[in-house]
């Protein structure tokens, strides 16, 4: 019996890159929100521009649950290179939907998935002419199909391409034709809809579907930044280009046409940080957008603006490492590295967003943060956050919010007598006051640098002063806990001794995991954590519970490893849960990696896990 | 080095600026460099700049990398904010302050280590892009604090102070800035502080990148015989295509040449340079000229010094980016919070 079921299940696209099919992916994914059906588009994209394997994975859930599933219910097999693992990778009793111009050997396929076979390409050849309309057009038409296929309504796609098309006006008509040629060829000759469908419903709401990269850019934007320095590097570089075109219409004086903004692409990693310390030190919200490599040739710059006290905010949105690791993949791998960036004893404040509205909410607190403690704050986004489209709540921006511009004093305050060290911890919370330049003429200046000094800025290398000042780190870091966003816990119904700490890309599929898990009878206690330094609402979730479980997409398993360090937890209390295969992790596998460290298998249905 | 502090009673009769300063109040602390290190007569030379010019202090921000060059903006502008960053990164840094405010005068300070080695890069790109500031290299080709290897300025075949000959080709930081299109490219040496001080007032004057190529020998390490950065060696090859007189927009005009002689180069701010000919061919204002005297005189085993090069049409990075007239740093949430109309926009078109 072929898979039924309404409104949950997986759709995956194989395509060759750069042949157009990415946009046409894209309005297969909107439709589905549009019929208010939550859907979880995610690329599996190669480090290539032309010609290598591209997967686009489309998990539709009326239930809601956004993180990936793994598995393929139905597979849009375009790419006759990946053709053999493809049709191994549909779950039993799935479908497979296939360019039949050509036609396959039977050993090519599976005795236990349901074929469906357009001759997409013969149809092309027959309607265009041009090679490159074939190929474009070839896309529109299986989307067309597959919305007869999917019962997927036609007027809904045929909107999408308006919207899409706007300003282009003469592109709608010749899209709506391809996309109702395959949408009729389909009901011709196919039993449609299949066993797999959608139906109407009304589970999107008020959510947005944004990547994460373009909502982080928009936090910059209202979180005032006016400097951002950046060098290109996957899957960063959407951020700084999304940021571009945001202060493009957001960020430009109408009556001059000046733009209130500066936006540099730098030469490399270590300018674009030198860029955003030196406006930061002059008084400018400043931000650079990188990944991993841009962060190892940032460390010498972060250890400076730890030191010298100067403002930063850098967006890592992590790939896969080490060296140029799988760069195209997610990992959650630069917690440490970001965490403890430099030489000499060096602590970082980090934001772990989970979607694009906290890559927006976070992405604007980082420059309030930055301001108020003077240093460098990561936001820590990832691959599958930032460069995949996700349902979000709607952004939101209260009235009334000002910028905290943290500790600067101003000439008034210098005329008035006011004691002015750049290193004197007046208030006791480690955070000393700052001048920026040009402030006043005769007082208030300061020379910063990177060497020892007083608390009065002046050089020195006396141990005392060398000692005060890095224990004036140290409470300065203490008074970060206070103020990164703080964990959230979700009880368990029923009271357990096990506990689950995870952050970032994995919130989805480990919400989703924890539901499957009840059903099996294990209840769990979640632990989000949203920043790092950890508050003691982190250490007490540890020392509540008998057992606490890890979950993260690196190799050795980093925020275990701070949470041991900088919470003083006896190792053996933590068990890792670790996925990095560069895949987004997924519920089927925290599913079973936590049954299995528990000691329960899942219930029903034997499921295939990945690594 | 001197230990002992200065005094701060002056002469009642010292001669004050338009802003009502001595030179004295253009001084900061006391230099830690070797007693009769060039570097110390290129800070009294920017002192003198900044004083004749009546350059608020606090109105200077000082940049710096690291080396004995970049340890100098501590000697001089002591009511300025400075800033000693990282080896070969103070272009970086430059940049991005002179990006959040583009109302100051930015003075970068490095060396032939810090600008032509490790941070080539910066040096080269700060440069192109056009940054508004004045750039000097206190080159004495050889790394000081590490006490005497040779840096990438050092003439081929010049010897070290421990008679090893140098085998690589230098880099000629000048050629290179004209090339990469600084607006106001000159070069000069610390032990002739008539033809610096004017070079440097020239190039606050100037608004774009200027760079100052400042020859200043290293007594500790590589003022010997058989080197090319050596007092003796320079003043006997120094070739200089003109003196200059920069007269400000602010100041009335008083010297008075014989035409034919002259030269004059236009400023921003309705001042100009004039530049007295000493080698009669050479027009500043043509940067293929420039390039092939360089060269000549090079090829001659000369160093030339003056103003090689100026662009009267200059601009720099802030008309290139087309950034508001407001500084950045100045501006407020008002300026730069679109507010929850316009997030409800972009809310809606996302859905």
């Amino acid at each position: 019996m072929p898979i039924q079921s309404i409104n949950e299940f997986v759709v995956r696209f194989a395509n060759v890159n750069g042949s157009g099919s990415a946009s046409a992916n894209q309005l297969f994914a909107r439709c589905v929100m549009r019929m208010g059906v939550p859907v979880a588009p995610r690329n599996i994209f190669p480090s290539n521009i032309q010609g290598l394997p591209t997967w686009y994975e489309v998990r539709v859930s009326g239930e809601g649950h956004l993180g990936a599933r793994g598995g393929t219910d139905l597979m849009v097999a375009m790419n006759p290179q990946t053709w053999n693992g493809d049709v191994a990778g549909i779950e039993p009793d799935g479908y497979l939907f296939y360019d039949s111009s050509r036609p396959m050997p039977k050993d090519k396929f599976r005795d236990d998935i349901n074929v469906i076979g357009m001759p997409l390409t013969e149809l092309c050849n027959a309607r265009y002419k041009e090679p490159r309309l074939r190929q474009l057009f070839k896309n529109i038409i299986y989307v067309g199909a597959l919305a007869a296929l999917l019962d997927i309504e036609l007027g809904v796609a045929e909107q999408l391409i308006g919207e899409q098309f706007k300003g282009k006006d003469k592109l709608i008509a010749p899209n709506v034709e391809a996309l109702r040629a395959g949408h009729e060829y389909a009901k011709a000759h196919f039993a449609c809809p299949l066993g797999i469908r959608l139906r109407r419903a009304d589970n999107v709401g008020d959510r947005v579907f944004i990547e994460g990269n373009d909502a982080a850019a928009l936090g910059a934007v209202y979180g005032g930044a006016t400097v951002c320095a950046w060098y290109p590097i996957t899957p960063s570089t959407s951020l700084a280009e999304a940021f571009m075109a945001q202060c493009k219409r957001l960020r430009t004086d109408k009556e001059t046409g000046k733009t209130k903004v500066a936006i540099v692409q730098a030469e490399d990693e270590l300018a674009s940080i030198g860029m955003v310390i030196g406006a930061g030190w002059n008084g400018a919200r400043a931000f650079t957008a990188t990944s991993g490599p841009g962060v190892s040739l940032m460390q010498e710059f972060i250890g400076l603006s730890y030191f010298a006290e100067i403002p930063a905010v850098i967006f890592d949105v992590q790939r896969g490492g080490p060296s140029t690791g799988i760069p195209t993949r997610t990992q959650q791998a630069d917690v440490l590295s970001a965490a403890y960036a430099s030489h000499g004893d060096t602590k970082h404040v980090l934001l772990f967003p989970e979607d694009p509205f906290e890559c927006f909410e976070f992405g604007a607190l980082a420059f309030d943060l930055a301001e108020r403690l003077q240093t460098t704050i990561f936001v820590m986004l990832d691959l599958d956050i930032g460069s995949n489209h996700h349902l979000s709540k709607p952004f939101k921006w209260d009235p009334a919010r000002k910028y905290d511009r943290g500790k600067i004093m101003t000439a008034e305050e210098l005329d008035a007598g006011k004691t002015f060290g750049r290193y004197l911890d007046v208030d006791g919370d480690g955070i000393p006051y700052r001048t920026l330049p040009a402030t006043h003429p005769s007082r208030g200046a300061y020379f910063t640098r990177g060497t020892t000094k007083d608390r009065f800025a002046r050089y020195s290398e006396e141990g005392p002063d060398y000692i005060e000042n890095m224990e004036r780190l140290l409470r300065k870091f203490e008074t970060a806990k206070s103020l990164v966003p703080a964990p959230v816990e979700t009880k368990s119904k029923r009271r357990t001794g096990l506990g689950v700490i995870y952050f970032g890309s994995t919130s989805p599929a480990m919400r989703e995991a924890a539901e499957l898990l009840r059903g099996d009878g294990v209840d769990l206690d979640l632990l989000r954590v949203r920043g790092f330094p950890f508050s003691g609402a982190v250490s007490d979730f540890i020392e509540e519970h008998e057992r606490v479980l890890v979950v993260e997409q690196n190799r050795d398993g980093q925020l275990r490893q701070l949470l041991q360090v900088e919470c003083g937890v006896d190792p053996a209390r933590l068990t890792a849960i670790l996925h990095y295969d560069g895949n987004p992790i997924t519920a089927r596998f925290i599913r079973a990696a936590i049954g299995a460290a528990v000691g329960v298998a899942a219930r029903g249905r034997k499921e295939k896990v990945e690594s | 080095m001197s230990y002992l502090a200065k005094p701060k009673f002056h002469h009642p009769a010292i001669e004050v600026n338009q802003l009502g300063f001595t030179h004295r109040d253009y001084e900061g602390a006391i230099s830690t460099l070797c007693a009769g290190c060039g570097h110390d007569s290129i800070s009294a030379a920017i002192i003198h700049a900044c004083f004749e010019l009546s350059i608020p202090p606090h109105r200077v921000a000082k940049m710096s990398g690291i080396g004995c060059s970049s340890k100098t903006p501590t000697y001089f502008l002591g009511q300025s904010h400075g800033f000693n960053t990282v080896h070969g990164r103070m272009p970086s840094v430059l940049t991005g302050a002179n990006l959040a405010n583009r109302d100051l005068i930015y003075l970068g300070v490095s060396g032939d280590g810090d600008s032509a080695s490790i941070g080539i890069g910066q040096f080269v790109h700060a440069i192109r892009r056009g940054v508004n500031m004045v750039y000097i290299v206190e080159n004495n080709g050889v790394y000081g604090l590490t006490k005497g290897q040779f840096s990438a300025t050092a003439d081929q075949g010049s010897k070290s102070k421990k008679g090893v000959a140098n085998p690589d080709s230098p880099i000629d930081m000048v050629a290179l800035a004209i090339q990469l299109g600084a607006t106001y490219v000159g070069r000069s040496f610390s032990g002739d502080k008539s033809q610096l001080v004017p070079l440097i007032k020239g190039a606050f004057e100037h608004r774009g990148a200027a760079f100052i190529d400042c020859i200043s020998p290293c007594v500790a390490f590589n003022n010997h015989a058989g080197s090319t950065k050596s007092f003796d060696y320079v003043r006997a090859h120094n070739a200089a295509l003109n003196t200059l007189d920069v007269i400000t927009g602010r100041a009335p005009i008083t010297a008075d040449y014989e035409p034919g002689e002259t030269q004059t180069v236009k400023l921003h701010d309705g001042g100009m340079i004039r530049l007295r000919k000493l080698d009669a061919t050479h027009d500043v204002t043509d940067r293929a000229a420039a390039l092939a005297a360089i060269h000549r005189h090079q090829s001659q085993g000369e160093i030339v010094t003056g103003l090689l090069y100026a662009d009267e049409d200059s601009g720099d990075l802030h008309d290139r980016l087309g950034t508001v007239d407001r500084p950045l740093n100045r501006l407020g949430d008002a300026d730069l919070c679109p507010g929850v109309e316009a997030l409800e926009r972009v809310n809606a078109a996302l859905r």
